[in-house]
C-alpha cells in the first residue's frame, strides 16, 4: 500500500466541556477521494480546521507526508502542499479570475518580495493561470472580477486557485454547497479529474455526490469516527443508518 | 492612451502639470509658492499613507508621527551644527522608517479599530516626547539655523528651486508607491486587504508584507517631514499631532481610497480649500467641515473615483 499523504492520529479537541473531536484517526492515500460525512454538529468543520491549521488540537498529531505539522499554522501548512477550499467561497472579489489564479501561482514561484515589475504583466504566471482556468472550464471568464462571477463559477475558481499551487492534497469543505444541479454535475466531473493530480479530503452534504465520488468514506458522529469504508460498506452499516442517514433517505 | 484619460490618472496628472506650470502662471509669489509647497509635502505623506490604507487596508491614525520624526531629525542635526542635506535627509528617512518598523511590529498584530487606536497611541507617545524635548524648544518648537544645503549647494532656499524639488519628490513618491502596489509584493498586500484568509490558505503570512509596507510608507513620510522642516525653517510638536494624522487620512479619503494618486489630488484640494476659505471668512471652519462631509457623501469614491452617476453606469455594466 502506498504511503498515506495525510494522517490524522488520535486527534482531540474540546471547547470547554464539549468534546467536539474525540480520538479521530484517519488517513488520505494518493489518488483517492476520501469523504467525510456526518450529521450537523458532528464535528466536521472542527476537523477541517484541525487539518488545515486554523485550530490546534488538544492532543493527537497531524502528519503531512510523514512530517508532524501539528504545531504549524495555516500558511506554513499551505507551503508544505495543503490546499483548501472553504465552506463560504473564499476568493478575492476585487481581483479578476485570472489574477486570483496568478496570485496562487505566485505563491509557489519563488519570493513574493519583488518590488519592481508589474505583477499583472508577468507572462509566465498569466499563461499558467490561463491554462489552469481552462482546466476548470473558466477560460472564457478570465478577465471578470471574481466578485461578479456566479456562485458556481466562484466554486470553480476556488478549485483552480487550489490546484494552481500544485498541492500534495486538497481539502474541500462542501464544494457543492449552494450549486445548482447543472453546476453540481460539472463540479463532480471536475473533482473526478482532479483526484488524479492529488488526493482529496472531501466534506460534503450531497450524499449522491459523495457516493458517486468517494473511494472511501468516513462517518463522524458526535465528535467520534464511527466507521471508515467504501460506499457500499457505509450504506450497509447499521450504526451509520441510525446515527446519520435515517430510514427515509434510503427508502 | 485611453488609460491616461481615466479620472483616476487624469486628475493627478493634471494636478502635477498644474503644479509644474503654476510658478509661471502668476502663482510665483512667495505666498503662493509657500502654500503650494506645503500642499505638495502633505501630498507626499498622504500618498504614502494611501499605500497603507488603499493598498494594505491599514488605516493608520499615527502617520503624522513619521513626519514628526523626519522633521525633528533635521532639527536635531541643525542643533548639532549639521546642515548637510545629504546627511539630514537620509537620516530623516531612516529614522522614520525605523520608528515605523518598531511600532509596526506591535501595531500590525492588531486590525480594524484596534489598529487605528494603537497607531494613534504611538503617535501621541511621540507627540508628548517631542513636547518634552527641552533642547529643541519643547512645546515652543525650534527655529532652524537655515535650510539644509546639499554638498554646499543651497538648492532648498531659492523658492522656485524648492518648488520643483518638492514637485519632483512628490512625483517620485507616487511613482514608487504605484510601482510597489503593482508588483508581486503589492499584489499580496492588496489580496490580504480583501481576503486575508485566502492569502493565508495560499501560504502567505500577511504580516511581513504589511510590516514592510508600513516601513516604506514611514520612510516616505519621514522625507516629507524633513522637507516640511525646511519649508517652515521651524519645527514644533504640532507636526506630529494627531489632528495632522487625521488630516492626512482625510486627504486620502477625499482623493479616493481606491486609487493611489487620489491622495495627491486630495491633499492639494484639502490645503487649497482650507487656505481659500480662511481667506474669505474668519469662521471658515464652519464651512470647511460641512463641505468635507458633503464630499464624502456625494463622492464616495473620492475626487478621482469618477462622478457618482458615471460610476453607477459602470457598476451596472460589470454586473451584466
Amino acid at each position: 500500500m502506498p504511503e498515506p499523504i495525510l494522517v490524522l492520529d488520535k486527534l482531540e479537541k474540546h471547547f470547554g466541556g464539549l468534546a467536539v473531536t474525540q480520538q479521530v484517526s484517519l488517513d488520505l492515500r494518493p489518488g483517492e477521494i476520501h469523504a467525510l460525512i456526518g450529521p450537523n454538529g458532528a464535528g466536521k468543520t472542527t476537523l477541517i480546521h484541525l487539518v488545515s491549521g486554523t485550530l490546534r488540537p488538544d492532543a493527537g498529531r497531524v502528519l503531512l507526508d510523514g512530517r508532524d505539522v501539528t504545531r504549524l499554522s495555516l500558511p506554513q501548512r499551505a507551503r508544505l502542499g495543503l490546499a483548501r477550499s472553504f465552506q463560504i467561497t473564499c476568493v478575492i472579489p476585487g481581483f479578476s479570475a485570472l489574477e486570483n489564479v496568478a496570485l496562487a501561482l505566485q505563491a509557489g514561484d519563488g519570493s513574493s518580495f519583488r518590488f519592481f515589475r508589474a505583477a499583472h504583466h508577468e507572462a509566465r504566471l498569466n499563461d499558467a493561470a490561463r491554462a489552469t482556468l481552462d482546466e476548470v472550464g473558466l477560460g472564457a471568464r478570465a478577465t471578470i472580477p471574481a466578485g461578479a462571477l456566479s456562485h458556481g463559477e466562484r466554486r470553480q475558481l476556488e478549485l483552480a486557485v487550489a490546484i494552481a499551487t500544485q498541492p500534495r492534497l486538497l481539502l474541500l469543505d462542501e464544494p457543492l454547497a449552494g450549486a445548482g444541479p447543472e453546476e453540481t454535475e460539472r463540479l463532480i466531473g471536475l473533482l473526478q479529474r482532479l483526484k488524479a493530480r492529488c488526493p482529496i479530503l472531501l466534506v460534503e452534504h450531497d450524499m449522491q455526490a459523495v457516493f458517486a465520488l468517494a473511494d472511501r468514506i468516513s462517518v463522524l458522529n458526535q465528535g467520534q469516527l464511527i466507521v471508515t469504508g467504501s460506499a457500499a460498506q457505509i450504506q450497509a452499516h447499521p450504526e451509520v443508518q441510525t446515527a446519520y442517514l435515517g430510514e427515509d433517505e434510503f427508502a | 492612451m485611453t488609460r491616461l484619460l481615466r479620472p483616476s490618472l487624469l486628475l493627478p496628472l493634471l494636478a502635477l502639470a498644474a503644479l509644474a506650470a503654476a510658478p509661471f502662471l502668476g502663482f510665483g509669489d512667495r505666498f503662493a509658492l509657500t502654500l503650494l509647497s506645503r500642499a505638495m509635502i502633505l501630498g507626499m505623506a498622504a500618498v504614502s499613507l494611501s499605500l497603507l490604507v488603499g493598498g494594505a487596508g491599514l488605516a493608520s491614525l499615527g502617520h503624522a508621527a513619521m513626519m514628526g520624526i523626519g522633521a525633528y531629525v533635521v532639527a536635531a542635526l541643525d542643533l548639532a551644527g549639521i546642515t548637510e542635506g545629504a546627511i539630514a535627509f537620509p537620516a530623516a528617512i531612516l529614522a522614520a522608517a525605523a520608528f515605523a518598523g518598531i511600532t509596526g511590529l506591535v501595531a500590525l498584530r492588531t486590525s480594524g479599530v484596534y489598529f487605528i487606536m494603537i497607531t494613534l497611541a504611538f503617535g501621541q507617545m511621540l507627540f508628548f516626547t517631542l513636547s518634552a524635548l527641552s533642547a529643541l524648544g519643547g512645546d515652543d518648537g525650534y527655529t532652524l539655523y537655515g535650510r539644509n544645503t546639499f554638498l554646499g549647494a543651497d538648492i532648498l532656499t531659492p523658492r522656485l528651486s524648492f518648488h520643483f524639488i518638492c514637485l519632483g519628490l512628490l512625483a517620485a513618491s507616487w511613482g514608487l508607491c504605484a510601482m510597489l502596489s503593482r508588483s508581486r509584493f503589492g499584489r499580496v498586500l492588496r489580496a490580504a486587504r480583501e481576503t486575508p484568509l485566502r492569502v493565508e490558505a495560499l501560504g502567505f503570512s500577511p504580516f511581513p508584507y504589511r510590516l514592510l509596507a508600513y516601513v516604506i510608507a514611514g520612510g516616505i513620510a519621514g522625507l516629507a517631514g524633513a522637507l516640511l522642516a525646511n519649508a517652515m525653517e521651524f519645527v514644533s510638536p504640532a507636526v506630529a499631532s494627531w489632528p495632522r494624522s487625521a488630516e492626512l487620512l482625510f486627504m486620502v479619503v477625499l482623493g479616493g481610497v481606491a486609487q493611489l494618486p487620489g491622495a495627491l489630488v486630495g491633499a492639494l484640494a484639502f490645503v487649497l480649500l482650507e487656505e481659500g476659505l480662511a481667506h474669505v471668512m474668519s469662521a471658515w471652519k464652519l464651512v470647511f467641515g460641512p463641505l468635507l462631509v458633503l464630499a464624502v457623501i456625494f463622492l464616495p469614491g473620492g475626487l478621482t473615483g469618477g462622478l457618482p452617476w458615471r460610476r453607477r453606469k459602470q457598476e451596472r455594466r460589470a454586473d451584466a
